[in-house]
């Protein structure tokens, strides 16, 4: 067994078992820990496919910054999750029922599956070889260049759900005292401040 | 990436930078209190690009690899689109300032939702189609929900969002298992990869599963239970915007994926299509008998009418393909009309929703009383109103496809529908004394009734020629 | 030897042994950082610091961290043991973890991998859990708003530290430290370097680094006049030891990015003076200078005013300036004072 083999056997069983503690495990802290376990253990699946860039941006996109926000939700969510859970439970009957079925059609189609012959050809190469080309600078080529449009509309999707946070929840609240830092740091003694010559025994007055 | 890429999407683009501009104006130059001028400028930006994508002729070109599809059928789907959604802004404009609803995000998110509808219509693979989906649900969603201190509204929107996201996957699910089989997302590889006369049970599960995702989009029976309560949460202008523009971008979308890209297999996707047909049919006309609040009747009706539509689209022809364009068109200057009346339906400073409200209307208000009549005469299809064409159009088209059946069952939920329409015009001539309704309607709410049936009575001349690009349009998508 | 050296068993000893290298100089440079950050602090506020154990004091860093590690480890009552536990490991491994990647001179590295900045940035954005698990894990609401204060805190800052880097990435062309450091090597010794070229950028690096690492003046998750010490309130003994070794060991990392992306590395400052470790290792010391001078000399942000400067000051400029460098170096504006990609590759 080589050594990727074998990182390739520790990556993978690492992820399917941190994915099924993700649903087993009690606390939902704990969930989404695991869940970042398996976040990370994918990036190494990914790195042993050569695609590093891929990887960095899992760890970096995924686990720094949309996990984190997982974890905030979760730790300050005051919900009892075993009752939820239990609530759940009464479902399950159907929802296994309806699972069964949905995995008998699943098996027939496989069964069934073929591909079109001029599948293989329209395939064809999405992005060049990784020996061609480093894997970071395909990426880019077929992001920037070959789809081009969709990348611009998947900002444009991220744009609209922007909006829809900030019109659905910013409130601006009007009786809080707002910190100015340009008026603090232009305040100068001359209008800050006044002297007084006071007298002793007489007070301001 | 070359010019005449750019080129082809200009429109579009000019739009996406048309909304930019105005966020960045509203967010740094007024806030709400340019909501106003916003908001007729992006309708004037609407109409704009109508009558140029309108008097735009040429043939049809791809752009971006054959991602960006300008043919006959896009440019007819994006004129209808963005009229309407012109009209609803402006009828909308008093009802939102009124109730201190007018701000500066919503004419920004109707111009993005338009834009989504464009890049919807003009899609020409399955990776655009949901870019374009996405961007307008996403919109939808968020404006559904604008009213955010009314419980129904949150709700509507909360629930628009979260069965839509289910349709979503299941649209994805069915886009990744065409592109297991054909090995391409693009309409013309997919097109390519079902030449052959049978398909094969992996493509037919990814149609099924496209066309149930659609399905959703268009609220045809049995993916519409959203419908009715997220027509009567959100605020009304939303909804008339939702039984408008988005149902016109849908269901091109729809007759766009099944022409385009599964063409051969029309005998496959044809049956599940007129089961959805049939089944919104019944169930608009059937569920709205029932209905006290005259939002959740348009809803039902609305289902109905997609039901229709779907009728066209279920025959498979090119015929088949112009009745739907040209029921849709008609579909939609109905609706206008009658929601710009719903806008102004009030009672002492509140907007009333039921249907008895509207007891001897004729009195009050005889005019938009006879408009409304006209409007709902049409709507239920009666001769010789203009409503009646656009029915008589899919029917027909479903009798040359050899499905007599189909038209029949048409025929039949047509006369059920008529009912409810017909008890509105009733309530309005001779109901009983009660109370009625006090507000007034503004300029352009009483334009656009009054217009809509207008419509309605000059259009049996010739249907003012929209049959010639109809078949334009379907001559373009079914080859 | 070299036979054995050649095998897979003798490859791993290099590694195994270029490993420790790296970690030990690392853990020694440790001790007298924390010594000479307590030296500068007090030779600010006038006073004499460390004096007693050894030498003029160097050995208090050695004294402190002995007694840390023989000391009884206190758990409180209700403390989620496995990630209370976890949480401080998990700081001192990650930080020790991005030192894989740095190079102290040409081909001074461990893992030369062609992401290297990406993996530093990626490692570094997982420390923030470190702190976030131990505030959870310590069952005390003080604890806990330190690490959702510190969460907030890194998360704010990750995004301008990111798009900094971008701007470097363009010049380059390549994301590997090597390349960065080559791009710079030019005829005008410390003028070619990228503080030059990316000069506002050098300053917003330098204080998003402090805001990173939550050192003064942006301590807030440790801000010990409300929240006692923050998210390391519950510990004691050696996990409190990693924590703040862990903590040190990220400042000290963000000292030698400071030097790679815009000091040139292990450059020579004058051209004809030979490059080498000693430079790299230099500018480090000198940044981490500056970082204990800041602690001396800068008052503490409030928590709103550090949110307001990381999301509405250094994200709109740091993003202006990426696009700005784009341009700058398509067009290759100065001679391309911006576009370094034939000498970067």
């Amino acid at each position: 067994m080589t050594i990727a083999a074998l990182a390739f056997y520790a990556f993978g069983i690492t992820v399917v078992a941190s994915g099924l503690l993700v649903v087993l495990a009690r606390n939902p802290v704990h969930s989404v820990l695991w869940l970042i376990l398996a976040f990370i253990s994918s990036a190494g699946l990914f790195v042993l496919l050569g695609a590093e860039f891929v990887a960095m941006l899992l760890v970096i996109v995924y686990v720094g910054a949309v996990a984190v926000l997982f974890l905030f939700v979760v730790m300050m969510l005051d919900i009892d999750f075993a009752a939820l859970k239990a609530e759940m439970a009464k479902y399950v009957p159907l929802a296994a029922l309806i699972a069964l079925i949905l995995m008998m059609q699943m098996a027939l189609a496989y069964g069934a599956w073929t591909t079109s012959e001029v599948a293989d050809r329209l395939r064809g190469a999405p992005a060049p070889a990784p020996a061609e080309m480093h894997n970071t600078r395909a990426l880019g080529m077929i992001i920037y260049d070959r789809y081009l449009y969709l990348f611009q509309a998947a900002g444009l999707i991220l744009l609209v759900a922007m909006i829809g946070a900030i019109v659905l929840t910013l409130r601006h609240r009007t009786n809080i005292k707002r910190q100015d830092v340009l008026a603090q740091i232009y305040r100068d003694p001359a209008t800050a401040m006044e002297l007084k010559d006071v007298k002793p025994g007489q007070g301001l007055g | 990436m070359t010019r005449a890429d750019l080129i082809a999407v200009l429109p579009e683009a000019l739009l996406a930078l048309f909304a930019l501009t105005a966020l960045m104006w509203g967010a740094f130059g007024g806030k709400d209190r340019i909501a106003r001028p916003l908001l007729y400028a992006t309708a004037a930006m609407l109409a704009l690009l109508a009558l140029w994508i309108g008097s735009a002729g040429g043939g049809a070109s791809t752009a971006f690899g054959g991602m960006f599809v300008n043919d006959a059928f896009a440019r007819f789907a994006k004129v209808t689109i963005l009229v309407a959604a012109a009209a609803v802004l402006v009828m909308g404009e008093d009802f939102l300032a009124r109730r201190d609803l007018l701000r500066f995000e919503y004419p920004v998110l109707v111009a993005l939702a338009v834009l989504g509808m464009m890049m919807m219509v003009s899609a020409g693979d399955l990776m655009a189609l949901y870019m374009g989906l996405e961007l307008q649900s996403l919109a939808l969603y968020v404006i559904a929900a604008m009213r955010r201190d009314s419980l129904k509204s949150t709700e509507a929107g909360l629930k628009y969002f979260v069965l839509g996201a289910l349709a979503s996957g299941l649209l994805l699910y069915g886009a990744s298992l065409t592109y297991g089989y054909a090995g391409t997302t693009t309409f013309a590889g997919i097109l390519a990869a079902v030449r052959d006369s049978t398909l094969p049970l992996g493509l037919l599960f990814g149609l099924v599963f496209l066309v149930a995702g659609l399905a959703f989009k268009v609220s045809a029976v049995p993916f519409h239970m959203w419908t009715p309560d997220v027509y009567e949460g959100a605020p009304t202008p939303v909804t008339a915007f939702f039984a408008t523009a988005p149902k016109v971008g849908a269901m091109a979308l729809f007759a766009r994926l099944l022409h385009d890209a599964f063409g051969p297999a029309g005998h496959d996707w044809g049956q599940i299509v007129a089961f959805l047909a049939v089944a919104s049919m019944f169930l608009g006309a059937v569920a709205a008998i029932g209905q006290r609040d005259i939002k959740r009747l348009m809803a039902y009706s609305s289902i109905g009418h997609m039901g229709f539509a779907l009728v066209g689209l279920a025959a498979g022809s090119a015929t088949g393909v112009q009745a739907m364009l040209v029921y849709l068109a008609i579909y939609v200057t109905m609706n206008v009309g009658v929601f710009a009346f719903i806008l102004s339906m009030e009672r002492d400073g509140r907007h009333v929703t039921d249907i008895a409200s509207l007891s001897l209307l004729a009195r009050a208000e005889p005019t938009a009383a006879l408009a409304l009549l006209i409007l709902l005469f049409s709507l239920a299809g009666v001769p010789p109103l203009v409503g009646f064409f656009a029915k008589y159009g899919v029917l027909v088209a479903a009798v040359q496809a050899d499905m007599v059946w189909l038209a029949l069952a048409g025929v039949i939920a047509s006369v059920i529908g008529a009912f409810y329409y017909l008890r509105i015009v009733y309530l309005m001539y001779f109901g009983q004394e009660g109370e009625g309704l006090d507000g007034a309607m503004s300029w352009s709410q009483r334009a656009l009734l009054v217009a809509a049936a207008a419509v309605m009575l000059v259009g049996v001349v010739n249907l003012f020629g929209i049959e010639g690009p109809a078949a334009a349009a379907a001559a373009a998508l079914v080859r | 030897m070299d036979e054995f050296f050649s095998t897979t068993l003798g490859m791993f000893t290099i590694m195994l042994a270029q490993s420790l290298l790296v970690v030990g100089f690392v853990m020694i440079s440790l001790l007298f950082l924390v010594y000479g950050d307590r030296k500068i602090w007090a030779a600010v506020q006038m006073r004499r610091g460390p004096n007693v154990v050894g030498a003029f004091g160097v050995l208090q860093s050695v004294a402190d961290a002995l007694k840390y590690v023989v000391k009884e480890i206190v758990v409180p009552a209700g403390v989620d043991r496995p990630v209370y536990f976890l949480a401080p490991m998990l700081s001192f491994v990650l930080a020790v973890l991005a030192w894989a990647v740095i190079p102290f001179a040409d081909g001074w590295v461990l893992a030369d991998i062609n992401v290297a900045i990406l993996f530093v940035f990626a490692v570094s954005s997982l420390e923030v859990y470190g702190v976030i698990m131990g505030g959870w894990a310590s069952n005390s609401k003080y604890a806990f708003l330190g690490s959702l204060r510190s969460a907030a805190q890194m998360i704010s800052y990750e995004v301008s530290l990111g798009f900094i880097i971008i701007g470097v990435i363009i010049s380059t062309g390549s994301m590997s430290f090597g390349a960065i450091v080559a791009a710079q090597d030019g005829p005008y010794g410390l003028f070619s370097w990228y503080w030059l070229p990316h000069l506002p950028m050098v300053v917003l690096f330098f204080v998003s680094a402090l805001a990173e690492t939550n050192r003064p003046p942006f301590d807030l998750p440790e801000a010990e006049s409300e929240l006692v010490a923050g998210f390391m309130v519950e510990y004691s003994s050696t996990p409190y030891l990693l924590f703040m070794a862990g903590e040190y060991i990220a400042i000290f990392l963000m000292c030698a990015l400071m030097s790679l992306l815009f000091f040139g590395g292990w450059l020579s400052p004058v051209p004809g003076l030979p490059d080498g470790v000693l430079w790299m290792v230099g500018k480090m010391a000198f940044f981490f200078f500056l970082f204990a001078m800041v602690k001396a000399i800068v008052p503490r942000y409030r928590y709103d005013q550090l949110m307001r400067l990381g999301w509405k000051v250094f994200l709109p400029m740091s993003l202006g300036w990426v696009a700005l460098v784009a341009f700058l170096a398509k067009f290759e504006v100065l001679g391309g004072a911006w576009a370094r990609w034939p000498v970067g590759g």
